[in-house]
């Protein structure tokens, strides 16, 4: 039965991306993140530059790139961690610059973190029920009369219980979050990350540090994840993975979207090759295009020094 | 040796003003260091704005004493809002010096000579504490088991000191175990992690400082009630070390701590500078210690005692080893 609409969903995931461009920035069928112009310097450095980019709705979109290719950066903008300099994002048709990183997550894009952010002297438990929403119990007044939030804590311990049975943390429950495995921390971070019931999950290096043995289950909650009907999008670089989990793959280098595509296919874009190995990676110079070089370079330091006289 | 008058006094100090004042400093910075990680280093600022608030609008303006109260109460909040509003969106280090210079800065002011017309310059203030005794319930004599006993003034303000003490101490108690202070946990472990799931740090940062400072400000009125006079230099940088001592003496993020902590801390002051300056006066120490200079060994002392003790016991009293442990990880 699971078997089943893991094949209609991803069935469904892949058929949006059918026959679209491979361009960098097409457009969507059902676009529930629409990026406009963002960018992000740090002084003279453009660390991001993206024209334009679409995330469809229901899919496990990947992001991948070179190191330094601002993925991360990217993730902070699009999640209020950070400000862009330039350039709008709308998520569910809601404009999100300048809105703060809290107000993000309660719009229903909540994210994870490269390095994991477990509240280690917090049980895992604790760790789950922060996650929830609305809780009346966190207001400082209604905080002083436990009976006005004893039974929403209930329904928020149940569900976070559900939770943690899925994730095979349930055993936990009580240990303190510091005394996890790396592994295990990627998992509740990520159940953590659901408590908040959110539309679009964004994963920053979810296989980081994590022992192969934990791979194959993590991959399997991130499917499950679209099975929800949830949409993510993450970082990572284990290309293994990425072929293995996502629907369609967006490759950035040096702050730009430089292509986008299948990811069967999208290794073998000529772009996305030269992202990785540079330009130049096998053929070997010719006589005329090493002249070509050297003069270039001639030209360069007489233009510098005519500058400096 | 009159081992009698050391243990009396000793005994005595575990539950008196200095106490009692430290313990609410110390459960006002148990509640911002301790349970919030915010690091405010300022907590006698807070201390000293309230007493001073209650002693000028009485002894200066001749205004009622709970207008004084509300003042005071009123300068407190205003001043947590001052330094919070534009450190709480930095990293912890910059409350830290930020709080440590308006401490000073309040303190000096105080003490200035421009302003000695109001605040009394380094005299200070005097003439407020009428109201507050004219509310004395005890008549004349004094209260207590045998010799450790009171005159009616101590037996009052130490009485609503108490009272306070346990008032705060419910209110942590009910606070840290609801849902607000969980937030609050979870902030002094990774404010980015609790942003990204929803909570506006910056506002319960606010409430934590707020809330903290309040607790502490009560301190500061008994301060001042207690020894009907509010002089600046009782508000100086050493009263907030004490208290920090005292919480991490106790064992951080406990709601006990900070009393038991400041009964210990006070308990050892009082013992070994009576012990001291007894052995001084029976000529049973080298002449290398005098009536002078025991004042300064006297901490020393305590010093290397708390020392020991956070060797051998980190957590503190309270205090759970398992959580030092995750620290080292």
């Amino acid at each position: 039965m699971h078997a089943d609409s893991t094949t209609t969903r991803k069935a469904a995931a892949l058929a949006a991306f059918a026959g679209l461009d491979r361009e960098p920035g097409v457009a969507k069928p059902d676009p529930i993140l629409v990026v406009d112009n963002v960018v992000r310097r740090f002084g003279g450095l453009t660390a991001v530059d993206v024209a334009h980019l679409e995330i469809q709705r229901g899919s496990i979109t990947a992001l991948i790139g070179p190191n330094g290719a601002g993925k991360t950066t990217f993730f902070n903008q699009l999640t209020g961690f950070d400000s862009a300099d330039e350039g709008s994002w709308a998520f569910n048709g809601k404009q999100l610059k300048g809105v703060p990183a809290h107000r993000v997550a309660r719009t229903g894009m909540v994210r994870t973190f490269q390095l994991t952010k477990a509240l280690s002297k917090l049980t895992v438990m604790e760790n789950m029920r922060l996650g929830a929403q609305n809780q009346r119990g966190e207001n400082f007044f209604r905080a002083l009369v436990p009976g006005s939030w004893r039974q929403q804590e209930d329904e928020i311990t149940e569900r976070a219980e559900e939770l943690l049975e899925r994730f095979k943390l349930n055993t936990k429950r009580d240990d303190f979050a510091g005394s996890l495995s790396g592994g295990q921390r990627k998992l509740l971070e990520m159940a953590r990350a659901l408590m908040v019931g959110p539309e679009l999950v964004m994963l920053d290096e979810p296989m980081a540090g994590v022992n192969p043995a934990l791979t194959q289950s993590l991959l399997a909650h991130v499917k499950d994840l679209r099975e929800e009907g949830m949409t993510v999008l993450f970082v990572e670089h284990d290309m293994d993975m990425v072929r293995d989990i996502s629907d369609w793959v967006v490759v950035m280098a040096q702050g730009a979207v430089i292509a986008e595509g299948p990811p069967d296919t999208i290794m073998s874009d000529q772009r996305v090759v030269d992202a990785y190995l540079g330009a130049h990676h096998d053929a070997p110079m010719s006589a005329e295009e090493f002249e070509e070089q050297l003069q270039e370079a001639e030209a360069e330091l007489e233009a510098e020094i005519e500058e400096k006289a | 040796m009159d081992w009698n008058a050391i243990l009396i006094t000793t005994v005595k100090a575990s539950i008196g003003l200095e106490t009692v004042v430290y313990a609410l400093a110390a459960i006002g910075v148990n509640i911002q260091f301790g349970y919030a990680g915010l690091l405010n280093f300022g907590q006698a600022a807070f201390l000293g704005v309230a007493a001073y608030g209650m002693a000028v609008t009485v002894a200066t303006f001749h205004l009622p004493f709970w207008l004084g109260i509300a003042i005071g109460l009123a300068a407190t909040v205003v001043l947590a809002f001052l330094l919070g509003i534009p450190t709480l969106r930095l990293r912890a280090d910059y409350l830290a010096i930020v709080t440590i210079a308006a401490a000073e800065i309040v303190r000096l002011v105080f003490r200035s000579v421009k302003f000695s017309s109001v605040f009394g310059g380094s005299d200070g203030r005097q003439n407020f504490s009428g109201d507050f005794f004219a509310m004395n319930p005890y008549s004349p004599g004094t209260y207590g088991i045998g010799p450790i006993s009171f005159n009616e003034r101590v037996t009052w303000i130490l009485t609503v000191g108490w009272v306070l003490i346990a008032i705060c101490c419910g209110l942590v108690y009910l606070l840290m175990k609801s849902p607000w202070g969980r937030v609050l946990k979870a902030i002094r472990e990774d404010e980015d992690a609790v942003r990204s799931l929803g909570k506006n740090v910056f506002s319960y940062k606010m409430q934590a400082l707020v809330l903290g400072g309040l607790v502490g400000c009560l301190g500061g009125f008994l301060f001042a009630l207690g020894q009907a006079s509010v002089q600046p230099d009782l508000f100086s940088t050493e009263f907030t070390f004490y208290a920090y001592t005292i919480v991490i003496l106790g064992g951080a993020a406990r709601v006990f701590s900070p009393v038991v902590g400041a009964a210990i801390f006070w308990v050892l002051l009082v013992f070994v500078g009576n012990t001291l300056s007894e052995a001084v006066s029976a000529g049973m120490l080298p002449s290398l210690f005098t009536v002078n200079n025991i004042g300064a060994v006297r901490f020393m002392l305590v010093g290397l005692g708390l020392m020991l003790l956070l060797i051998f016991r980190p957590q503190g009293i309270f205090g759970d080893k398992r959580e030092i442990a995750l620290d080292a990880r």
